[in-house]
């Protein structure tokens, strides 16, 4: 994976859009904005599965009618998230913070492929029920806080506490895959 | 007492004093306002849609509004309980920062529509539709300026 960020790394492209003066600031931004739409109208529809908001409205229109909005955010948001990658790939491999990121990712996606595959077997007779059933209230729970742990996660990228240039301990080097010629001494 | 000296007080207070001097106290605050921006962005969002004319039409404008308020509520106090101390702990670089005044005017032009004029006219029932769309889209604008002159605070410097 290494050599895939470095081979990023080397493209021209690359390294003009994360020293553009405007362009790095616009997409971050973008970013930032499309997380607003995208997890915004997720914790919406988490929170209606939860049964602490939205509670007289059918489970069924919150799904039917806000998550296609949540799917034009996660369009957005992937789409500027891999342009921030490619703006800087070497840094952002090795950040533990990006690793922890893409591994709650996987885990929200895991948990909501599960939830979705259980409503599709099982025919929803809760869908007007203000309050749930406990397995649907704690999936989207879970998704809420996963989610959230992803927004921390990558607020950290920034912060540079944990970069391989910097002298670490065992763990954050074994974690952040550091290879010891990224140490400036 | 000028501006500049109430900002420079307030930058020297003990909120201030303890986030400047921690390393970790700013970046975990600032996250839970990322937080915060998500939770109040999906209230203000499924309202400004449904008068757009889009997301929960099957509902009436008022009962979107009246469902989403705890969550808009919830939003504006988290955004405020983390917010105010991020900025107390860099007032005076705020004060000579062009987007901080952006955002701070946008936010109150925007809590003030919300509430005397979004709300209130929501709550009456014979509002012209076209007067609703115009509403969303005023609501949408001046939430999206207040959110990216907020992130774009530090950027220019």
């Amino acid at each position: 994976m290494r050599w895939f960020a470095e081979w990023l790394d080397s493209h021209a492209w690359s390294t003009a859009l994360h020293e553009s003066l405007h362009m790095y600031p616009i997409v971050e931004s973008t970013h930032v904005l499309s997380l607003m739409i995208f997890v915004g109208t997720l914790f919406i529809v988490d929170f209606r599965l939860m049964g602490i908001a939205f509670r007289n409205m059918p489970v069924s229109e919150l799904t039917s009618r806000i998550l296609p909005w949540t799917t034009l955010g996660f369009v957005v948001i992937v789409s500027t998230g891999l342009m921030l990658f490619y703006a800087i790939p070497v840094r952002t491999y090795h950040s533990i913070w990006f690793r922890f990121k893409v591994v709650l990712i996987v885990a929200a996606g895991i948990n909501a492929w599960l939830f979705h595959r259980r409503m599709k077997k099982k025919p929803v007779v809760w869908n007007d029920d203000p309050v749930p059933p406990l397995h649907v209230r704690a999936s989207a729970a879970a998704s809420v806080l996963v989610w959230s742990g992803v927004i921390i996660c990558g607020r950290m990228i920034a912060y540079n506490w944990f970069d391989c240039d910097k002298q670490q301990p065992g763990w954050v080097q074994f974690l952040a895959g550091c290879v010891p010629e990224d140490l400036i001494h | 007492m000028s501006l500049y000296d109430i900002f420079d007080a307030l930058e020297r207070g003990p909120i201030g004093e303890a986030i400047r001097n921690s390393h970790w106290l700013f970046p975990v605050i600032e996250a839970f306002h990322l937080i915060g921006l998500v939770v109040l962005g999906g209230a203000v969002l499924v309202v400004d849609l449904r008068l757009l004319g889009l997301g929960l039409t099957r509902q009436s404008i008022a009962r979107v509004t009246n469902a989403a308020k705890p969550v808009l509520y919830c939003g504006i106090a988290m955004m405020f309980g983390t917010g105010i101390p991020l900025a107390l702990s860099e007032m005076i670089k705020l004060y000579y920062n062009r987007s901080f005044w952006v955002k701070v005017t946008a936010l109150a032009v925007v809590l003030i529509f919300t509430f005397t004029v979004k709300h209130p006219l929501i709550r009456r029932e014979n509002t012209n539709r076209l007067v609703l769309f115009l509403i969303g889209l005023i609501s949408m604008t001046l939430w999206f300026t207040v959110a990216g002159s907020g992130r774009w605070i530090g950027f220019s410097s």
